[in-house]
């Protein structure tokens, strides 16, 4: 039976059951709805959710649980000796699903009948050829313990999707029956829908949570799996970045500090364009603008901030690259060699941060009270004046927050960086030279067929682990500064 | 301040200190010099804006002239007629399409004559501007027998090269002879301009067609990855909708104040500036080393954008929640309504224009993300065709827009930056529909209270 009739077949049961509960409540209170404590439509939906609530969570777990137990009993069928030199249990594991997966699609296409699928213990050259002609993808050459193995699979989760199909549905009639027996005139089902609904809410909220904790782990497991693989101190302290995915990375050098140089310069290039730029217009529209051109220019500055940073990256290596090499490179000053470097990045990314730069500086020189700009003003003090003296020095711990939580955001961009920057991970001084950082290599790491057990591959989660620490610090200071100010004026 | 921490004001200084002026119409120099700081002031503000702006129009000029190339192609259109004899004398040969070729020219020929066009060239020459169109031919007329002996008109792509000479990509200057195009090409793809045998069309294939290979720029259209993205934002709606409401009310109606709400709402405003990249991690390392679903699905792909949307969903939703004034709340209550039913059935219906608003900004940004896809194996040339089915197009692998995009610039060859170019006047258009969609609803159903 497939997921999908499973989900229908319980999702019926919950239909009837909202159904027969509210008769069964109309009946009890003899069809005057006024004696009832809640509205029919509660009993109903107080049996449906009964019914489906708790067969759900079943179906999920199960899910979620089959495959480990399911590993665990097949990876104890392949002998040693099937795990030929260069390979790993992990690899031949994923052979036994392929051909298992193979098998399945064979039978389901009437290619092959089950009896035979399941039963054959001769010919494997004849399975693999048969396979490959049906437009299966499996290896070469079918070994006897992989089939063997695959056979087993394919049994074994049968059974177990039988079992949790027969169990799903036992739970969902019993949830059903039980809320119909405690259905009667006095029963308080709007209470109980509601606590549902409550909890139901709850666990919404807790999604946040969740996905901060799978963030969390998925970076700390595999980090911890790349340090056993790589000293932790070569990882810090290394300078030099130079992976070699030959030989499973072991004459690799895996140096965090030249992409880290390369994040922080890109980040003060494009802080150096962004915060005098968006704290010049911040200023501007909230204090000498009027209504008429705060309502264009506010909007059209905004547009920077909604394009999708792909945008800026294309911008950056087809634009703005060819066009500072045309000023600086050899046909021009000749101290820039390629259109992608740390300056190209680091002024696009600067243009992508001024409307994030302004609107948060607006906001927090507009909460800066009337009071004490006619205070100033009164004293005679002219408008830059006022904006100098008093209305700067009162929004810095607001626009300090702003500045971090741009840096953040410039640490953590990753298109811009890895269109515009370049791929050559260096440790230099000048701007006008290919540099990169630390989201270009997790990029680069792990996009195409990456092998999780290499420590090329693992080393993005360490470097994950670094951008998120880094990046989590910015913003838990800034906001730190930002709510601590507003409290100033409240 | 006292006038004993001032500093005397003796005639006796030196010359160039700041002269008091006796007249209220002369300026003295300290007014004058705050004067031009206040107008040097002011004038760097005007300048900040006027750089942004600037900026913006740079780009906005970039997209437009490098992408709008992408939507035409150049064509060469030929008619003639070809004999049942001469298919058969073609069939006959050895090299059959070497004798479509010949037909192909020679019909070429006669329509420049027809023209007044006299200008020589030879196989090599038609090979470079259209490739191979023996092939072309040939197939066209085993297929459609019946056509034999009647005239038929040929639209053939012309070579990327070629392409670009039309749309300036190309020119004599920056060219180099090669096996691909030479000097002399270029005078003759001018006089088949002018005999209106090469033309642009409009580029249908770019709207519909699915990553081509890194051979065939011209092939390369963007219809996949628009699939890829469409199903990709249908799990991000069903799911981020609903969940994110659901935690904003718990947030702003229920959760008590205690240490754990403060958690979670600090866990959720943690979560909306964690960097896009770190969401493509959990996804890879989640969902697909750890759950094992397939790699390079829209259906991951929809999963980790959902994570990454929901702070943004909640954010918005809970203002508009906050924004219903408590008197519809009291007077629901006043009425015997519970307050599950005050919430339900009155403050989140009014709430609700508010909180499309918020979703639809949320989509925007989802289906502008390209950095998490990558890591989730929605790369550009997975997106080899359109999905069968429904089923197929959740977890059938795809890529995405602004993924393709990605691919198409990460591509040596330059005919696929004006493809990437495209594809973002594509993005940009359904950005730009998203964001007037919010606006429209902000304006004709939100209520000032």
């Amino acid at each position: 039976m497939s997921l999908f009739w499973l989900i229908v077949i319980v999702l019926a049961i919950a239909l009837v059951g909202y159904v027969v509960g509210r008769a069964r409540a109309l009946a009890s209170a003899g069809g005057d709805m006024r004696l009832l404590h809640s509205l029919p439509s509660y009993y109903g939906s107080n049996v449906a959710m009964k019914a489906a609530v708790p067969a759900f969570l079943i179906l999920v777990v199960w899910l979620l649980a089959q495959p480990f137990y399911v590993d665990s009993r097949i990876s104890g069928m392949i002998p040693q000796s099937a795990i030929s030199e260069g390979s790993s249990l992990g690899l031949v594991m994923a052979e036994v699903r392929r051909a298992a997966q193979g098998l399945d699609n064979v039978v389901a296409s009437g290619q092959m009948t089950e009896d035979f699928a399941r039963n054959a213990r001769a010919d494997f050259n004849d399975i693999t050829a048969r396979l490959k002609d049906a437009g299966q993808i499996v290896t070469s050459q079918i070994t006897q313990p992989v089939m063997r193995a695959a056979q087993a699979y394919r049994v074994v989760v049968s059974t177990g999707n039988l079992i949790m199909s027969i169990v799903v549905i036992l739970a969902a009639i019993a949830g059903a029956l039980l809320a119909l027996r405690e259905t009667n005139v006095d029963f308080r089902a709007r209470n109980t829908v509601e606590k549902g609904i409550r909890v139901a809410l709850f666990s919404a909220a807790l999604i946040a949570v969740l996905t901060t904790l799978g963030i969390v782990l998925s970076l700390v497991f595999n980090t911890v799996e790349f340090f056993r693989l790589y000293p932790a101190m070569d990882f810090f302290f290394g300078l030099t970045w130079s992976p070699s995915f030959s030989g499973r990375g072991g004459s690799s050098e895996l140096g965090i500090l030249p992409l880290l140089w390369g994040t922080f310069y890109i980040s003060i290039v494009a802080l150096a364009v962004a915060v005098p730029i968006g704290l010049f217009a911040a200023v501007y529209l909230s204090e000498y603008a009027g209504p008429k051109v705060r309502a264009v220019a506010k909007p059209l500055l905004e547009i920077l901030a909604g394009i999708p940073t792909i945008v800026y990256g294309l911008f950056a290596l087809l634009t703005v690259g060819p066009m500072l090499l045309s000023v600086f490179g050899d046909g021009g000053l000749g101290i820039m060699k390629a259109g992608t470097a740390v300056m190209t990045a680091g002024l696009v990314m600067g243009v992508m941060l001024i409307p994030f730069v302004s609107s948060l500086s607006d906001d927090i020189i507009n909460a800066v009270p009337q009071a004490m700009r006619d205070g100033s003003y009164g004293l005679g003090a002219t408008r830059s004046e006022t904006v100098k003296k008093v209305i700067l020095p009162a929004a810095l711990p607001g626009i300090v927050g702003a500045i971090l939580l741009a840096a953040s955001r410039a640490i953590g961009e990753t298109m811009i960086v890895v269109l515009g920057a370049g791929a050559a991970a260096r440790l230099s001084l000048n701007p006008f030279e290919a540099m990169t950082t630390v989201t270009a290599k997790i990029v680069s790491q792990l996009t195409g067929d990456a092998d999780f057990a290499s420590p090329v591959a693992l080393v993005a989660f360490a470097l994950g682990m670094t951008l998120f620490v880094v990046t989590l610090g910015l913003n838990i200071v800034a906001l730190y500064i930002v709510r601590k100010y507003r409290e100033q004026y409240d | 301040m006292t006038d004993t921490n001032l500093p005397p004001l003796t005639s006796g200084a030196s010359s160039d200190a700041p002269v008091k002026s006796k007249s209220l119409y002369a300026l003295d120099d300290l007014t004058r010099r705050r004067n031009a700081s206040e107008t040097r002031f002011k004038a760097y503000g005007i300048g900040a804006i006027a750089i942004g702006l600037f900026f913006l129009i740079v780009l906005a000029v970039s997209i437009v002239s490098e992408g709008l190339p992408a939507f035409t192609k150049t064509v060469v259109n030929v008619n003639f007629t070809l004999t049942q004899e001469q298919f058969d004398a073609a069939e006959s040969q050895l090299f059959k399409t070497k004798a479509y070729e010949q037909i192909f020219i020679g019909a070429l020929q006669g329509q420049l004559e027809e023209r007044g066009v006299n200008v020589p060239f030879d196989a090599a020459a038609i090979e470079r501007i259209v490739g191979k169109p023996g092939g072309t031919i040939r197939a066209y007329f085993q297929s459609n027998p019946d056509n034999l002996g009647e005239p038929a008109g040929f639209e053939l792509a012309a070579s990327s090269r070629v392409d670009g000479y039309m749309n300036g990509r190309v020119t004599r200057e920056n060219m180099t002879d090669s096996r691909f195009l030479q000097a002399s090409d270029l005078d003759l793809v001018d006089n088949l301009v002018e005999a209106g045998v090469i033309t642009n069309v409009f580029n249908w294939n770019f709207i519909t067609g699915a990553d081509s290979g890194v051979d065939n720029p011209g092939g390369a259209g963007i219809g996949a990855s628009v699939v890829g993205s469409f199903f990709m934002m249908l799990v991000v709606l069903f799911l981020s909708l609903p969940i994110g409401v659901a935690a904003s009310i718990y947030l702003e109606e229920f959760a008590p104040q205690n240490r754990f709400t403060d958690m979670i709402e600090v866990n959720i405003s943690n979560l909306a500036a964690v960097p896009s990249i770190v969401f493509g991690i959990l996804g890879l390392a989640v969902f697909i080393q750890f759950m094992h679903l397939p790699q390079s699905a829209p259906l991951v792909g929809g999963l980790v954008l959902t994570l990454m949307t929901l702070p943004t969903i909640i954010i918005s939703t809970r203002a508009s929640l906050k924004a219903v004034p408590p008197s519809i709340r009291d007077a629901a209550l006043g009425v015997g309504a519970s307050k599950m039913q005050a919430i339900f059935h009155h403050v989140l219906p009014l709430a609700m224009p508010g909180i499309l608003t918020g979703t639809i900004i949320g989509l925007a940004q989802a289906l502008g993300e390209t950095a998490p896809l990558l890591l989730i194996g929605m790369v550009g040339f997975v997106a080899r065709g359109y999905p069968e089915g429904i089923v197929a197009g959740f977890t059938d692998p795809n890529s995405a827009m602004p993924a393709q995009i990605y691919t198409w610039a990460a591509r040596a060859d330059y005919a696929f930056y004006e493809k990437a170019w495209g594809g973002i006047i594509v993005l940009l258009v359904f950005l730009l529909t998203m964001n007037v969609l919010a606006v429209i609803l902000r304006r004709r159903f939100e209520r000032r209270w």
